[in-house]
């Protein structure tokens, strides 16, 4: 099953490295990654999308905690949470597509007439994937995606 | 008051109480050993190799409690600890290891003796540093030592370069070690402490099983000793956990696992609940996991969350340490003033009972040779009285001194559990040589074992240390032999020496005292002279029964209860 693990670490030299070698080291798979620091700059947030049974989440929520930078874990799968990607899309200015993006809702940021346009999508991964397959891949000359970051709802922070 | 990166060094390690660390020299610390030089608050141990410098702090840390310390150069100096940090941190022992590294502005240019010592010692360690700025050092070795020792102990890398150790800056120590990233859970959850009462008073087939953790919380073992008799329940003990409960305590049913012995294995294939302190369920242990105590209920006490359920499921998990939890479980007990279910206890004992008639260390010796090396073992236990601070290698003798000394107390027995590291006996004599230089310390070793750090018998002579290390000689990697034997239809690939070279005189040339032994009376004598008043080093290479095999044995992948008693 697929599980969306956000964490809190401190920010400080080497900490993506232990994260990722924790993972390596343990033959687990990480499918996305994205890190930046948080509004307190000391602290940074992860959000990691990983898949596994319970009990290897577990271990890895357990192994995450073991980290001695890493100040806090949550699995936010079971929780109801929001989860944004980006995708960033360069295409072919042909056939009305540049139109076609704008209706499903991405944003043109650069464009050249007749040459390319690239648009900017944000939405849940599942979003993000119907648009990509709604553009036409014959005229697409590069993507890159971010993996989603992700916020349980209510009103309380994940913070430290 | 301003200092320099290595007075700061030398300073800290005063105020964390150090008395000793182990190390060798090299271009990258050479600031720090100018300041060790000219300081008289710890000794410096000279070792021959960085590796022994890491095992020899293992050593001195498990005899005396405190934290290990060694300091070694940056590229080759610091992939040498490699093996010894990682077996630290395998088996749970505090120890803080200072690499140096090259000056800051070479780092990352491949520059003379570099090496990437944050990324390689990564997952050898509980944690690693690299100071960067010398105003970070004195708070670095702080949380070093805070991390190596409390939770789950382990070991920590501080790498400096070198030129930090000539930069200056204020003298600032931290008096508190507050990390919010790093908080470990001492005391075990009330509602889990009342449930777990519950269930060992309720038990019809009860089972205390300790680990390494018991020797981790001082005081711990008489706790568990207390506890035992108060449940009348047996215990057994890991390898790591020998000496948790006297040999000779009427509770102690032996150690478990692959050599444990049949009453061990058997009450734990047979009992109703198993209560694991300080113990982590290793392969070595549980045998075939599907089989592993398929009738009882489990209660797991760690310090380390990560090990519960890890690799058997517990029905109840108490974190915290063990010590503490040990304390809060006897408090419950008198607190509900219950009693167990003496019926069933006796019951329980009878079958016990009926286990261990099976004798499942029983050997013949007989008396014209050749000597079997569990006589050797016994023989050790008699003239010592049971009291020696006991070292291992690994191997076919590790087993036999873990199933034949019988130890009485905690911190006696220093074997490479986790990590399995052969070389680790002599270093590791040397670090308890260190910390108890009165008591009588023993290294059984084996032939293949001693060859992999030999050269420390230069330190013993050295630090004139008078360690009696006892080879038994069979002129094979013993277990590698055993294994090849009873898996490999006798093909016996690589497991034996051509040449084994003159182990006595080779002791002598390093100025000890070497003995060959080939008979019963021979080494009769050789025990006498080895642990009598000595000024140096005895080594005494016995010649014992050369195919002589390590039972009972759980063969890998078969269940505990599926044990080969001879």
């Amino acid at each position: 099953m697929r599980h969306t693990i956000t964490i809190l670490v401190e920010n400080e030299f080497g900490v993506l490295t232990r994260i990722a070698g924790l993972f390596s080291a343990r033959g687990y798979n990480i499918e996305t990654l994205n890190v930046a620091p948080t509004l307190d700059e000391t602290v940074s947030r992860l959000t990691l999308v990983t898949r596994g049974d319970e009990r290897i989440i577990e271990q890895i929520k357990k192994q995450l905690n073991k980290l001695i930078p890493v100040i806090k874990v949550e699995d936010i799968s079971h929780m109801v949470h929001l989860e944004r990607g980006l995708l960033m899309l360069k295409v072919i200015d042909v056939k009305g597509l540049r139109k076609a993006a704008e209706t499903s809702g991405a944003k043109i940021i650069d464009h050249e007439a007749d040459s390319y346009f690239i648009a900017e999508f944000t939405g849940s991964p599942e979003e993000v994937d119907t648009f990509l397959v709604s553009i036409d891949a014959e005229y697409i000359i590069e993507a890159s995606r971010t993996g989603p970051v992700g916020m349980r709802r209510g009103s309380k922070g994940f913070v430290v | 008051m301003q200092m320099t990166g290595a007075e700061i060094f030398v300073e800290c390690l005063k105020r964390e109480g150090v008395e000793v660390i182990f190390g060798y020299p090299g271009g990258a610390v050479l600031p720090i050993y100018d300041a060790i030089f000219q300081q008289s608050h710890f000794k410096h141990i000279l070792v021959r190799h960085e590796q022994a410098a890491l095992h020899a702090a293992n050593g001195y840390a498990r005899v005396s409690g405190k934290c290990g310390v060694s300091l070694v150069t940056s590229g080759p100096g610091a992939t040498n600890a490699i093996t010894g940090l990682a077996d630290s941190n395998a088996d749970s022992i505090p120890n803080v290891c200072f690499t140096g590294q090259v000056p800051l502005p070479m780092i990352g240019t491949d520059a003379f003796q570099e090496a990437d010592i944050i990324g390689i010692t990564r997952s050898a360690t509980k944690h690693n540093f690299l100071v960067k700025n010398v105003e970070d050092l004195a708070l670095t070795i702080r949380q070093a030592f805070h991390i190596a020792t409390t939770g789950r102990p382990g070991s920590v890398v501080v790498d400096i370069p070198k030129d930090l150790g000539f930069a200056k800056c204020d003298f600032v120590w931290p008096e508190k070690v507050n990390m919010r990233s790093y908080q470990p859970r001492t005391s075990g959850h009330a509602g889990q402490i009342k449930k777990a009462i519950k269930a060992m008073l309720e038990a019809k087939r009860p089972m205390l099983y300790s680990g390494g953790g018991i020797m981790n919380a001082q005081g711990s073992a008489a706790l568990l000793k207390t506890l035992a008799h108060q449940l009348n329940a047996p215990v057994t003990n890991t390898l790591m956990g020998l000496g948790g409960i006297p040999f000779d305590d009427k509770h102690f049913v032996g150690m478990l696992g692959m050599h444990g012995t049949y009453e061990a294995n058997m009450a734990v294939s047979h009992c109703d609940l198993l209560v694991s302190i300080g113990a982590r369920f290793d392969d070595r242990v549980t045998g075939r996991l599907d089989a592993f105590a398929p009738d009882a209920k489990i209660i797991h006490i760690d310090v380390d969350p990560t090990s519960i359920s890890k690799n058997v499921d517990a029905d109840l998990p108490i974190v915290g340490d063990v010590g503490i939890v040990l304390q809060q479980l006897l408090d419950e007990l008198s607190h509900q003033g219950g009693v167990p279910d003496l019926e069933a206890l006796k019951l329980w004992w009878q079958q016990i009972d009926e286990w261990r008639a099976k004798d499942s260390l029983g050997f013949e010796q007989s008396e014209e040779g050749p000597i079997k090396p569990q006589t050797v073992i016994h023989k050790v236990h008699d003239i010592t009285k049971g009291n020696a601070i006991v070292t291992t290698d690994v191997g076919q003798h590790q087993m036999w001194a873990a199933q034949h000394y019988g130890f009485k107390e905690p911190h006696k027995f220093l074997t490479s559990g986790g990590l399995g590291t052969m070389g680790y006996g002599l270093p590791a004599a040397v670090g308890a040589a260190m910390a108890a230089p009165n008591e009588p310390i023993v290294v059984f070793t084996g032939d293949a074992s001693i060859q992999m750090c030999i050269q420390e018998l230069a330190t013993a002579y050295q630090y004139r240390q008078k360690i009696v290390v006892v080879l038994l000689n069979n002129a094979y990697m013993g277990m590698v032999r055993q294994w090849q034997e009873m898996f490999h239809e006798s093909r016996f690939s690589h497991s034996y020496f051509d040449s084994l070279p003159d182990f006595a005189k080779l002791a002598e040339a390093y100025g000890g005292v070497g003995i060959k032994v080939d008979t019963l009376d021979e080494l009769d004598k050789a025990l006498e002279v080895a642990f009598g008043s000595q000024e140096s080093f005895v080594f005494i290479d016995i010649a014992v029964a050369k195919e002589e095999n390590v039972f009972p044995m759980v063969p890998a992948g078969a269940a505990l209860n599926e044990m080969v008693l001879a």
